[in-house]
């Protein structure tokens, strides 16, 4: 086996708040590979989301490793953190307030191709363009202002801000949980094909394993700020080992009900 | 459009829209109208008002015509509180949002020295440091801004603190974008709307601080300002009570149409955006 594209070994955290301490994080240790989906599934407060901050950076862990690319990236700062942005990108969860709101479809992606140099500020436009055309979205939206397209046409404003900077890994938090069902398997779809093309990695974390199961080539189970299990989503999903893996596979909608179009 | 239709239908905003119309008419017509120096001699000493109608307003204890006065000291007044209202609102957003976006020693410095700032009145301030600069138009307006942007600055920073926890300005963060752009251009035009809601206190303020100081000889002396006119109407103050209250009534009006207008425009831009 070669080395993960990410590893993360005990990683904690905790938060203090009103005198009380919170554990969000509680050792957690995991590795995703290369062109691979690993999906964090678990209940809300379960701390999900608390791994992604600290995996992008936004937060700072209390103990633990986090190793990306071969990166000690706990060891990064300033300078040095930005560098390695373009590696490692993040969709949030809800596309109405993951964007300046004064910003337009345009600028949105032209901000990481002009930070990093990505492209000449002649080539840019036309760069931003082809990266639309990515997303399954028209050109022409370029000038529109991001408060005036749909949820479903922001989440891939923000996948095509996501792949503009080629990264290796994308932390995609909830990404799907606020748009309609309908728009969730086209969404899918679009990231199971930029894997396909480029081998991103995507770290999936949802509440829901039932899209998980759709996407998910390995998944970990989270409880309480720690890892309950880990193994193939097919695995987990036939026989869940742990109490809250069970639950959450008895909370899955029936999968005789087809989610989307691969179900046909 | 709509937000234009809204502000016209408040009476009081329309008002003050008016008499800041009327303002700045004068302040800009004033070298074509009076296009002499309004303080050289214009007619007979202490002449009343509505005497002479090439003196409508009459002349002061020297000769000099009150009219040309009033629309001169119409462009300090302009001036001063523009100037000091545009040059404070700056200040204290930049300190603001510095302070609110980097957090922890910078914050606290900053706080420290806004703190420091306000603890003294804005006048005395503004007092002392054109007693120590000299009295011209420019450090006028530079002593009435030093004791103005402290509020702009604590409401900027409160807004900095709200808005550097949204999503946007992780997703900023994540794309690998300069802290000092994501403060400037991510973070301070959303910070700014409570900011400039400000503004007209702020004008209206400037406005009067200026005439206190040229009432108390620390104007600029080479222009005529209503709070000048208004300290060189008190020694005839019995005899020609005009010299001081036509001054006096322009300074009133023109902080109430500040006002007005002022409070016309955050109230149209709150209802825009609570229907946005
Ligand atoms: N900034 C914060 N301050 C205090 N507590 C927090 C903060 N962020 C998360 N937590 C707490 O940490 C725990 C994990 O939260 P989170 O990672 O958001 O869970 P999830 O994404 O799985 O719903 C929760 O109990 C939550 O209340
Ligand atoms: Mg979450």
């Amino acid at each position: 086996m070669s080395e993960p594209l990410l590893a993360v070994s005990g990683l904690s955290k905790h938060y203090r708040r009103a005198g009380r301490t919170i554990t969000a994080l509680d050792g957690v240790s995991f590795q995703v590979n290369r062109a691979e989906t690993f999906a964090l599934v678990g209940p809300s407060g379960s701390g999900k989301s608390t791994v992604a901050r600290l995996l992008l950076r936004l937060a700072d862990a209390d103990a633990g490793s986090i190793h990306f690319e071969g990166q000690d990236l706990m060891a990064l700062r300033g300078e040095k953190l930005r560098a390695m942005r373009p590696r490692l990108q993040m969709v949030f969860q809800d596309p109405r307030s993951a964007f300046n709101p004064r910003a337009t479809v345009g600028r949105v992606l032209d901000d990481p191709l002009r930070i990093h140099g990505l492209a000449g500020r002649d080539e840019r436009p036309r760069a931003v363009e082809t990266l639309l055309e990515r997303v399954g979205l028209s050109p022409a939206l370029t000038l529109r202002a991001i408060h005036e397209i749909s949820g479903g046409q922001r989440q891939r404003v923000a996948i095509a801000r996501a792949i503009a900077t080629k990264p290796s890994l994308i932390v995609l938090d909830e990404a799907l949980s606020a748009l309609d069902v309908s728009v969730r398997a086209d969404i899918l779809d679009l990231l199971v094909s930029l894997q396909l093309d480029e081998g991103i990695s995507y770290l999936f974390i949802s509440h829901d394993l039932g899209v998980v199961a759709r996407v998910a080539h390995r998944v970990a189970v989270m409880d309480a700020g720690a890892i309950a299990e880990t193994g193939e989503a097919r695995q987990i999903i036939a026989a869940p080992s742990s109490p809250i893996g069970k639950a959450l596979v008895a909370a899955m909608p029936s999968l005789a009900q087809p989610v989307s179009k691969e179900a046909e | 459009m709509i937000a234009l239709r809204r502000f016209l239908r408040t009476p009081e905003a329309v008002a003050g829209a008016l008499i800041l119309a009327a303002l700045l008419a004068m302040a800009l017509s004033a070298p074509w109208f009076f296009p002499r120096d309004p303080q050289s001699i214009a007619g007979p000493a202490l002449l009343r008002p509505f005497q002479d109608w090439t003196l409508p307003l009459g002349t002061d204890r020297l000769g000099r015509d009150v009219m040309a006065g009033l629309f001169h000291g119409a462009r300090a007044s302009l001036a001063v509180g523009l100037a000091a209202a545009a040059g404070a609102i700056l200040i204290g957003a930049v300190v603001g949002t510095l302070a609110g976006f980097a957090g922890g020693l910078l914050d606290e410095i900053l706080m420290r020295i806004t703190d420091a700032f306000q603890t003294v009145p804005g006048f005395l301030l503004a007092l002392a440091f054109v007693s120590v600069a000299g009295p011209s138009l420019a450090t006028v307006i530079v002593a009435i801004t030093l004791g103005a942007w402290t509020g702009p600055a604590r409401i900027a920073r409160a807004e900095v603190l709200s808005i550097r926890e949204r999503d946007y300005v992780a997703g900023a963060r994540v794309i690998g974008m300069h802290p000092l752009e994501i403060a400037f251009r991510e973070i301070l035009p959303n910070a700014l709307p409570p900011v400039l809601a400000l503004s007209s206190v702020i004008v209206a303020a400037a406005i009067l601080t200026e005439a206190a100081l040229s009432f108390l000889g620390l104007g600029d002396p080479n222009r005529v300002t209503w709070g000048g006119m208004i300290a060189e109407g008190r020694a005839v103050l019995r005899s020609a009570p005009y010299l001081s209250i036509i001054p006096g009534v322009a300074l009133v009006l023109t902080v109430l149409g500040v006002y007005l207008a002022g409070e016309g425009l955050v109230e149209t831009s709150a209802t825009r955006r609570m229907n946005a």
